[in-house]
């Protein structure tokens, strides 16, 4: 693996945890019980495809997932300004989701055409999950693609698929914080 | 929409009633049938069924409590015993 695979391996990382933390802030009041369990389910998932790939770079740089994933500071994460919004609308949720696949899916394919069997056979691995997401966002949209205020909400959240990654809002440090607290309160090797 | 979901936990088995779901068609209900009766392992196959599909009968008449219908009224029990008990005292005055 060379640097310019470990770089994007990291933003792609970045994006699955900070989503995964996202999306979890619904986790007790969806709009349903059953959307509850199936969007929570979602957040899981992207967790722990944050794990597998943090682990992978994790070698490389001869760190742990656990370092990448908690120990950077806020502005070194490389996460897209579309998943670190804090989002309180269920219109805007469903519509980040359905960019956020659509995008991964794309960026996935070409992940599973490396050269790099460990990259590909992750991606293939991730890839299979992903596309109960995709299934997911996709009834999501087919359902409210003409409802004017997730069509507003698509508009709003489709910009920030193109803003760079390095420069971040408050609202990443706000959720770092919270992420990082029971890792920040232990002493550094602590094991769990 | 109110839909019933029937879980089979081998191939071959019976399907039996896993629970219902609240979903807002067909698509949903699939989806959510996926993500609380199958993503586990748990399930070979699932029937997701509309609730207004099912025919529900639960009025059973029965005037003149003709009780031998009923598996509950014939006693195979009983009966097993008392020609147990005939069988052996037949053996018995045979072999003398």
């Amino acid at each position: 693996m060379n640097e310019l695979d470990a770089r994007s391996l990291l933003e792609i990382a970045d994006d699955e945890l900070i989503l995964g933390w996202r999306d979890s802030e619904w986790t007790g009041m969806a709009p349903f019980l059953e959307e509850d369990v199936a969007f929570s389910s979602i957040a899981q998932n992207e967790i722990g495809h944050a794990r597998a790939l943090y682990e992978l770079v994790a070698r490389e740089r001869g760190a742990t997932a656990d370092e990448l994933a908690f120990d950077r500071s806020p502005d070194e994460y490389r996460c897209s300004a579309l998943v670190e919004r804090r989002l309180l609308d269920w219109e805007k949720t469903i519509a980040r989701h359905y960019l956020y696949e659509l995008a991964d899916e794309g960026r996935l394919q070409e992940l599973k055409a490396s050269d790099d069997p460990d990259i590909a056979g992750l991606a293939a691995k991730i890839d299979r999950e992903e596309a109960y997401h995709r299934i997911h966002a996709q009834m999501w949209f087919d359902r409210l693609k003409n409802e004017p205020r997730f069509t507003a909400a698509l508009d709003e959240l489709r910009p920030l698929l193109d803003t760079g990654r390095s420069e971040h809002t408050a609202e990443l440090a706000e959720l770092w914080d919270e992420m990082t607290m029971v890792r920040r309160s232990q002493p550094s090797g602590t094991r769990w | 929409m109110i839909y019933e979901v029937f879980r089979q936990e081998r191939k071959g088995q019976p399907f039996q009633h896993a629970g219902s779901l609240d979903a807002a068609d067909q698509t949903f209900a699939e989806a959510y049938a996926k993500e609380f009766y199958g993503r586990r392992g748990e399930s070979e196959a699932l029937w997701v069924v509309p609730r207004e599909a099912i025919i529900e009968v639960e009025d059973f008449v029965d005037e003149l409590n003709r009780n031998y219908h009923r598996v509950d009224g014939y006693s195979l029990k009983e009966k097993l015993k008392e020609a147990r008990e005939r069988a052996g005292r037949a053996l018995v005055a045979r072999d003398r």
